[in-house]
C-alpha cells in the first residue's frame, strides 16, 4: 500500500485527489487530464419471515480518469484502486489507450464545467444503523404478512442506508464535489391460494434518510396491489385502449429515450435524425421534459459527468421535438450548449435524468375527465412492465413487453393472469387519448395515468 | 494484530496466508460459526468499432475484499475497495456487529490456520499476457466490421466490440477452504441496424469463450457477419407475428435460455430459500416431460460458464438437474446448504467482491434427444420456430418471457415466412411439460446472467426442442 490515499475515512479529500493526480500526471508528461470520482457506503438487510435474511455493508470508490495526449487524442481508464500507485496505472493506462483515441471524435473540457449550479436542497441524514434498519423492515415484513391471509411470504425485500460523494476535477481548475445521502425500502409480496397461480406485487420507497420513509404507505401499497392480483383471469388476445400507470409509461418512455439522445443520433441508431428537431413526434397535447433538479427527484445530481450543471430541458412541447439530451462533444457538434446528460468515457454516454410528462400548458389535453372505472367498453390498465430488456427494440421502435395489470369492465377492475403489451413508440406517442388524475413523483420521474388507444394485447385465453 | 499484507497490485497468493489467517481467527475467535474472505483483483478492457473507426478504448482496473461472517443460518456480508490491514479489520468487524458479535484481544480461537494453497491458477499466470494487445483487438475488430459492410445491405450502423475480462481471486473460509484461481473471459459482439424506409432490423450476436487466451485471434470475422447480415436481411422486410398460443420449435445453441429462464432459475437454492420456486418439495417427482434431460455444470472446455473452482473455493462439477423429467437436484451454494439442506455443487457464484456468492447457473444445458431439427418441424401443422432468441427473465411466480430475434412461421410442417416482434411468455410448471421433442444437435452459446449476486458468465444451450403449446405475444 501506498502512503497516500485519496480517501479519507469515509469520504473522498478532493484537495488531496487534485493534488496526487496532478503531481502523478505532471512526472509522466501528461498536461491534460479531467477525473470523475465516487465513494460510498453502504448498508442494507433483507429479512425472512421474522428472521434476518443477510445483512451487508459496503464501502466502493471509484475513479474514471482521461488523459489527453500530444496529438490531442484522449484515452480513459477506470480503478477502484485510490491509492497513488492505483492513480498512476490509471493515468499511465489512459495515456497508453489514447494512442487509441478517435480522432473524429475528440471530447473537449465542457464550457460549463465552472458555471454555478443550482443549489439542491438535499439534506444529510446520518445513519441509523443495522440493527435499527432492522427492527424497521422486520415490522414491516409483520405487518404486510398480517395484511391478508393470501400473503405467505415477502420474498423481496430490503431496506437500505447510503452515503455517497462524487467529485468532477479537471487540469483547467474545475472542481466540483456533492455528497448525498439516501435511503431505500422495497417491499414485493408474494400470494397463493389453493387452487389458484402464485401472485405478486411490490411497491418501492426512497428519501434522504431511512426515518423519512414513508415505510407505511409502502406496506400499504404492496399490500394493496398483491391483494388486487389474487382475483385474477385470462384476458382475450385483442386491441384495447389501454391505461398506463405513471411508472409504467415512464418506463416506456424511459426505454426508448433514444428518441432524445443526441449521442444516438450521432451513431445512427436513434429513430430520430439530425433534422428532426422541429417535427411532431406526438399528439399535440403532451410535452415531456427532462428535470434532474426536480425535488422529487432523490439522488439528484448537480452536474452531470463533465461537470456541466443539471438543468431542466424541454423535450417535446405540444408533442414537437425542442431539444436533444447532450454531452459536451454532441453539443459541439450540434451547435448547441451542452445539456448536462453526459456520463464519462472515451466515447462520453448520454442519458436522461428524470422525466416530467403532462399536459402542454394552454392545449386541451386530450379527452377531458377520462376515468378507468367509467369506460364505456373494456379497458386495460397497465400496472407494471417487465423485461424491458429483451422485449424493447429501441432502435426500431418496436416493443412486446409482458405486464402486470387489469381488465376493467363495467367499472370492475379484474387481474389479468398472463399478458404481452406490443407496439410501436412512434403509434403510441400518436394514439395518446388524454391524461388521468394528477402527476405522481416516482423514482424515474413525474407523469399521470396516460391512456393509448388501440394498442395489442397477447393473453392466454 | 493483523500481519502486514502484501502490495495491493501484487499477485494474490500464500503470502497472504498470514493475513487472511488472522481475520479467520479473530472472526473465529469473536463467536463466527464460519469467516470467508475474497479477494478479488481484475483487468478489463474494452473495445469499441463504429463502421470503420476504433470510438473506444477502455481499460478498466479493480481490486476489493468481500468478507462473510455465519452464524447460525444468519450472514453479514461487508465489501471493501481497501485491502490494507486496517481496512479489512474494518470490514471484517462491521460483518461480525451485523451479527452482534465483536473482536476481542482476549478471545480464544479454535481456528488451526490455512492448509497449503490449492492453486487453479499455477498454469494460468502468463494467460494475460497472452491475450491480444489493444493494437490487436482494435484490428480484429475492424475486420469484423468491414466483414459487416461487405456482406450486408441497408446497414445504417455497424457495430463491433470487445470485451475481455480478467479476475484474480483467492478465497479463504475458516472451515479449511484456500484456493486461488485466474478466470479469462472473453467475447467479440457484432451488432447492425439495416433500415430501408420504414423498415428497420436491429440484429446482434455475441461470441465468447472462457480460460482460451487465442480466442479472438482464432475468431471468423467472416462467418460472423454472414450471420449477423443474413439474419438482419431477413428480418428488415420479415412481418410482425400473429399473437396467440401455438406450438412452437425452438432452435439450438441460444435457445436454452428457454430453460435458463423458465425452469434453471427455479432449481436454484436462492429460490427455494425466498419460497419462490413450485419445485421446492419435488425432488423425485416428474417435473418435465419424459423427453428432458437437464444438467448444470462447469466442466466444458472453453464454455462461458465454466470455471476451476466456485467464488466460494469449491471444485465445480457436474449436476444433473433433470432426468427423462424426473427432477433430481438443486444448484447450491453455502448458504443455500445451510439453509436449505441441499448439498453444495461448487455454484457459488457471484459478479465481484462486492457481491456475497449465490447459487447460480454455470452452462446449463436441455440434453439431446433422438429426432433431427426436421422431425420436430414436420411435426408441427401451424406454429413458430425460433431461430434466433433475445434475452428473457423470470419473476417471483416462475411466469417466465423472452423475446424472439429472428422468427419463422411454420406451416404444413414447413418453415415459410419470417416474422418479428414475438415474445414468449408462459410458467415453468406449465410449459416444461409441453417440452416433448428434443433433437440431436445439441450446442451451446454464450450469455450472461443477472440475478442477487450480480451479472455473471453464463453458457445457455439445447438441441432443437418442440414446445407443444406456448403464448406467443405480436401485434
Amino acid at each position: 500500500m501506498s502512503s497516500h490515499q485519496a480517501t479519507s475515512g469515509n469520504g473522498l479529500n478532493a484537495e488531496q485527489l487534485r493534488n496526487s493526480l496532478a503531481s502523478i500526471a505532471a512526472s509522466n508528461g501528461i498536461r491534460r487530464w479531467d477525473l470523475g470520482a465516487a465513494c460510498s457506503t453502504d448498508i442494507s438487510v433483507q429479512v425472512d419471515r421474522g428472521e434476518p435474511k443477510q445483512m451487508k455493508g459496503a464501502q466502493r470508490s471509484s475513479i474514471t480518469v482521461r488523459v489527453w495526449n500530444d496529438a490531442g487524442l484522449v484515452g480513459v481508464t477506470s480503478t477502484s484502486d485510490l491509492s497513488d500507485t492505483g492513480l498512476e496505472r490509471a493515468l499511465t493506462g489512459a495515456k497508453e489507450a489514447s494512442a487509441f483515441g478517435n480522432a473524429d471524435d475528440i471530447p473537449a473540457f465542457s464550457p460549463l464545467a465552472t458555471a454555478p449550479l443550482a443549489s439542491l436542497d438535499q439534506p444529510i441524514h446520518q445513519p441509523q444503523g443495522i440493527l435499527r434498519l432492522l427492527d424497521t423492515l422486520k415490522g414491516a415484513e409483520q405487518e404486510l404478512l398480517a395484511s391478508h391471509d393470501a400473503i405467505a411470504t415477502i420474498p423481496y425485500n430490503g431496506l437500505a442506508e447510503r452515503s455517497s460523494e462524487r467529485i468532477y476535477l479537471n487540469s483547467d481548475g474545475a472542481c466540483r464535489q456533492q455528497q448525498l445521502s439516501t435511503a431505500s425500502l422495497y417491499l414485493y409480496a408474494r400470494a397463493e391460494e389453493a387452487g389458484r397461480k402464485p401472485r405478486s406485487a411490490g411497491a418501492v420507497r426512497l428519501a434522504y434518510g431511512a426515518g423519512d420513509l414513508d415505510v407505511a404507505g409502502c406496506i400499504h401499497e404492496a399490500a394493496e396491489r398483491t391483494i388486487s392480483h389474487l382475483n385474477y383471469a385470462p384476458i382475450e388476445t385483442g386491441r384495447y385502449t389501454c391505461v398506463f400507470s405513471p411508472e409504467a409509461f415512464l418506463d416506456l418512455i424511459g426505454a426508448f429515450s433514444g428518441l432524445f439522445n443526441a449521442r444516438a443520433v450521432l451513431d445512427g441508431v436513434s429513430l430520430s435524425n439530425r433534422d428532426s428537431i422541429g417535427e411532431t413526434l406526438a399528439v399535440p397535447f403532451l410535452d415531456i421534459h427532462d428535470n434532474g433538479l426536480h425535488p422529487g427527484n432523490i439522488g439528484a445530481s448537480a452536474f452531470d459527468g463533465e461537470g456541466t450543471p443539471t438543468k431542466r430541458l424541454a423535450l417535446l412541447e405540444g408533442g414537437v421535438l425542442r431539444n436533444f439530451l447532450h454531452s459536451e462533444a454532441t453539443a459541439r457538434a450540434f451547435g448547441v450548449s451542452p445539456t448536462g446528460h453526459a456520463g464519462m468515457g472515451a466515447k462520453v454516454s448520454v442519458g436522461p435524468d428524470w422525466f416530467e410528462i403532462g399536459t402542454t400548458p394552454g392545449s386541451d389535453g386530450g379527452q377531458a375527465g377520462l376515468n378507468r372505472f367509467k369506460a364505456s367498453e373494456p379497458i386495460v390498465w397497465i400496472d407494471s412492465l417487465s423485461a424491458l430488456h429483451a422485449g424493447v427494440k429501441a432502435s426500431q421502435g418496436s416493443f412486446s413487453l409482458p405486464f402486470d395489470g387489469w381488465l376493467i369492465q363495467n367499472g370492475e377492475p379484474r387481474s389479468i393472469e398472463a399478458a404481452t403489451v406490443a407496439g410501436d413508440i412512434r403509434q403510441v406517442l400518436k394514439a395518446i387519448v388524454g391524461f388521468e388524475g394528477d402527476a405522481k413523483v416516482t423514482p424515474d420521474g413525474l407523469c399521470p395515468m396516460v391512456w393509448v388507444e388501440g394498442l395489442s394485447i397477447t393473453g392466454e385465453a | 494484530m493483523i500481519a502486514a499484507a502484501p502490495p495491493t497490485t501484487g499477485v494474490l497468493d500464500s503470502h497472504w496466508s498470514p493475513a487472511l489467517e488472522d481475520l479467520l481467527a479473530s472472526g473465529r475467535a469473536a463467536g463466527a460459526d464460519l469467516v470467508e474472505v475474497f479477494l478479488e483483483r481484475t483487468d478489463h478492457l474494452g473495445v469499441l468499432a463504429e463502421q470503420d473507426t476504433i470510438t473506444s478504448v477502455t481499460p478498466a482496473f479493480g481490486m476489493g475484499a468481500g468478507i462473510r461472517v455465519f452464524l447460525g443460518k444468519r450472514d453479514g456480508f461487508v465489501s471493501t475497495n481497501d485491502l490494507s490491514p486496517a481496512g479489512l479489520r474494518r470490514a471484517l468487524e462491521q460483518a461480525l456487529g451485523m451479527l452482534g458479535l465483536a473482536t476481542s484481544a482476549n478471545g480464544r480461537s479454535s481456528f488451526d490456520g490455512l492448509p497449503a494453497l490449492r492453486d487453479f491458477a499455477a498454469s494460468k499466470g502468463d494467460w494475460l499476457q497472452r491475450c491480444p494487445q489493444i493494437q490487436e483487438a482494435t484490428a480484429r475488430l475492424l475486420e469484423g466490421t468491414d466483414q459487416l459492410q461487405r456482406q450486408g445491405s441497408h446497414l445504417q450502423a455497424r457495430r463491433g466490440s470487445y470485451a475481455r475480462d480478467w479476475q484474480e481471486v483467492l478465497v479463504a473460509a475458516s472451515d479449511g477452504t484456500f484456493g486461488r484461481d485466474i478466470r479469462l473471459h472473453q467475447s467479440v459482439g457484432l451488432n447492425v441496424l439495416a433500415a430501408d424506409g420504414e423498415h428497420r432490423a436491429g440484429v446482434g450476436r455475441r461470441y465468447g469463450t472462457s480460460d482460451q487466451p487465442d480466442d479472438l485471434r482464432r475468431w471468423d470475422a467472416t462467418a460472423s457477419a454472414a450471420e449477423v447480415c443474413g439474419s438482419a436481411g431477413t428480418m428488415l422486410y420479415a412481418d410482425y407475428v400473429e399473437a396467440g398460443q401455438m406450438p412452437a420449435v425452438l432452435a439450438n445453441r441460444f435457445g436454452g435460455v428457454i430453460f435458463h429462464e423458465a425452469c434453471g432459475h427455479l432449481l436454484e437454492t436462492t429460490q427455494v430459500e425466498r419460497g419462490t420456486t413450485p419445485f421446492a418439495e419435488r425432488v423425485g417427482e416428474s417435473i418435465a416431460h419424459e423427453a428432458v434431460t437437464a444438467i448444470d455444470e462447469g466442466l466444458t472446455g472453453g464454455a462461458f460458464g465454466s470455471l476451476s473452482m466456485d467464488d466460494e473455493g469449491m471444485e465445480a462439477q457436474r449436476t444433473v438437474l433433470i432426468q427423462n423429467g424426473v427432477l433430481q437436484r438443486f444448484i447450491s451454494d453455502r448458504a443455500g446448504e445451510l439453509r436449505t439442506g441441499h448439498a453444495r455443487t461448487g455454484s457459488g457464484r457471484r459478479q465481484s467482491h462486492t457481491f456475497a456468492a449465490a447459487s447460480r447457473m454455470r452452462n446449463t444445458y436441455i440434453d439431446a434427444g433422438p429426432h433431427t431439427p426436421e422431425q420436430l418441424i414436420a411435426s408441427v401443422d401451424k406454429g413458430l420456430y425460433c431461430k434466433s432468441m433475445g434475452g428473457g427473465s423470470v419473476g417471483p411466480t416462475g411466469q417466465f418471457n423472452f423475446a424472439v430475434e429472428e422468427g419463422y412461421l411454420i406451416e404444413n410442417g414447413q418453415l415459410t415466412k419470417p416474422v418479428k416482434g414475438a415474445t414468449l411468455i408462459g410458467e415453468a410448471k406449465e410449459v416444461m411439460p409441453r417440452i416433448s421433442m428434443c433433437a440431436n444437435d445439441l450446442e451451446l452459446a454464450a450469455g450472461f446472467c443477472g440475478s442477487v449476486s450480480g451479472s455473471i458468465f453464463v453458457t445457455v444451450g439445447q438441441p432443437h426442442i418442440k414446445v407443444d403449446s406456448i403464448t406467443v405475444g405480436g401485434r
